[in-house]
């Protein structure tokens, strides 16, 4: 079954990281990143911060578009996986290796298969 | 005609959790194994009363319902889930074939039904009701009235639960080795849980009450039985303590609440109600863990309430080996509730004044500021010292954050008590 994993990290504090810190967890993607692999990677992606993000909507025909992501939230979206997992204990098992998982929160959301 | 179809549910009743359970773990879907379960009990009910009650009912109603879940998943679009559920059907009955309904080894499969139902991807309100409704049998609306919420509520609660296990694919499985100890804690939690709702006093039926009590009790029996059937040692002390937990809870249950319904303390107890089976059932089982040398919170917490149990009268209670066990809990599972009973034991020990020592430290004050029980103990031990004008700002606030009827009254009386000795 699929999964996605839903990244959620705090921008503004991760904002003053120093250089080592961003290096230390850069590493600790990549070596995420392999895992992920052996679990059947599907996709994943780092995303460029909220502050970035635009937010479209079509009401009556017209499209609205508004600066920033949909929700403000005190975490934001920042990355996401999509994995092959045995049931949801294996999700979580993978989830709290994501090394987002210790600043920030995974979410995991099953993926809806259409037959 | 009636004697049949009592004979007939009260089998299927006796059978039924243990056959959800395997059929739950053949198809993977909550509502389909119980709707199926449900069509058996039809079937039953036309059939036995004819053709006699089966040798083997249980195997009688695992075989009917798995029969019937095939017919449902039939009828039903071929979507691929519903695909995997029928083979996995199908296969088991190329497997058991014909001569099943005499056999009388289905798998017992109600330990990993209970660490589905108390998986923390649930809420734990689903959590407690989940098992309640699967394991133990309740009905939607006697979990509602249990609970105080109402039926329709309770219902989508299970519902949600059901499509969440299904949706999300929460496994039904034991856990490996690595989270085995956290989830069987969580089982435990909702044991406790479901204990301390029928034995805390609130308002709500009395025989429901009962039952949730009674429930637990069995529940944590199979439980660790169960665990000691798959070997799984390292998790049989902490369910053996609070099996014996319970069982010494539950042995003052009908000294605890007076003829008017109010509740008694501890040491105003009449110790000749207590069920001294049930004691010695406790005390027993306790031991049993004990000697195991894996020692965890409940079994603490089932020593401590041994150490009461075993006191003839209030006054010959061993308070400094309570004071001391209380101490232990402290460095397991630190709390400030833990830490308020630990300076209340203090206190029957050495003397309200240490007592307050302890109650008085500023982290304490502060995490329980809003709580009755923390200015209700403080106000005893501060009467026992004779620092009268003190208890009295300490009932009041008691008073003012209670809302239990009873306990206000007996606020009130101790209050009125202190101010009299003032003027």
């Amino acid at each position: 079954m699929r999964y996605l994993l839903l990244i959620y990290q705090d921008e503004a504090a991760r904002a003053k990281w120093s250089q080592e810190e961003v290096g230390a967890e850069y590493e600790a993607y990549n070596a995420f990143g392999a895992e992920a692999e052996k679990r059947g990677m599907q996709s994943g992606l780092a995303l460029l911060p909220s502050n970035t993000a635009t937010t479209v909507q079509v009401r009556n025909g017209k499209t609205l578009t508004t600066d920033g992501p949909f929700a403000e939230t005190k975490e934001q979206l920042g990355g996401y996986y999509v994995l092959n997992c045995k049931d949801l204990d294996e999700a979580i098992e993978v989830a709290a290796k994501i090394p987002g998982a210790k600043d920030g929160s995974i979410e995991i959301r099953p993926v809806m298969e259409f037959e | 005609m009636d004697t049949i179809q009592q004979v007939v549910s009260e089998t299927f009743s006796r059978e039924a959790n243990r056959t959800l359970a395997a059929l739950i773990g053949t198809v993977r879907d909550f509502e389909l194994a119980e709707d199926a379960l449900q069509d058996a009990l039809l079937v039953a009910l036309e059939r036995w009363p004819v053709d006699g009650i089966p040798r083997n009912p249980g195997a009688w109603i695992t075989t009917t319902a798995r029969h019937k879940a095939i017919d449902r998943l039939r009828r039903e679009n071929a979507l691929a889930r519903k695909q995997v559920a029928l083979q996995a059907l199908l296969e088991q009955e190329e497997l058991s074939g014909e001569e099943e309904m005499e056999d009388t080894s289905i798998p017992d499969e109600r330990l990993k039904l209970m660490f589905t139902c108390c998986h923390p991807a649930l809420a734990l309100d689903a959590q407690v009701a989940l098992t309640l409704h699967t394991l133990g049998g309740l009905s939607t609306a006697e979990i509602a009235s249990a609970f105080l919420v109402p039926i329709p509520t309770l219902a989508q609660r299970l519902v949600r639960a059901k499509r969440k296990i299904r949706d999300a694919r929460i496994p039904f499985r034991v856990p490996e080795a690595r989270v085995l100890g956290e989830r069987v804690d969580a089982v435990l939690c909702v044991l406790y849980l479901i204990f301390n709702e029928g034995y805390t006093a609130r308002s709500g039926n009395e025989l429901i009450r009962r039952e949730l009590c009674d429930e637990s009790i069995r529940l944590a029996h199979l439980l660790t039985q169960l665990l000691m059937q798959e070997s799984l040692d390292s998790e049989v002390p902490e369910a053996l303590g609070l099996l014996a937990l319970l069982l010494l809870h539950d042995s003052r249950r009908e000294a605890r609440v007076g003829p008017g319904g109010e509740l008694i303390l501890l040491e105003a107890q009449d110790r000749s109600r207590w069920d001294s089976s049930k004691i010695e059932e406790g005390i027993s089982i306790m031991e049993r863990a004990l000697q195991m040398r894996q020692p965890g919170p409940y079994q603490v917490q089932a020593a401590i309430s041994a150490l009461h149990t075993q006191a003839k009268h209030a006054e010959e209670t061993d308070w400094p080996q309570i004071a001391a066990l209380y101490n232990i809990l402290m460095s397991m599972t630190p709390s400030p509730i833990i830490e308020l009973n630990r300076a209340v034991a203090v206190a029957m020990a050495d003397g309200p004044l240490q007592g307050l020592a302890l109650l008085d430290r500023t982290n304490l004050r502060e995490e329980l500021s809003d709580y009755y029980l923390f200015h209700a103990a403080r106000a005893d031990l501060l009467r026992r010292a004779g620092r009268m004008r003190d208890a009295r700002e300490a009932y009041s606030q008691a008073l003012n954050l209670c809302h239990n009827e009873r306990e206000r009254a007996f606020l009130g009386r101790r209050l009125k008590e202190v101010i009299q000795q003032i003027s």
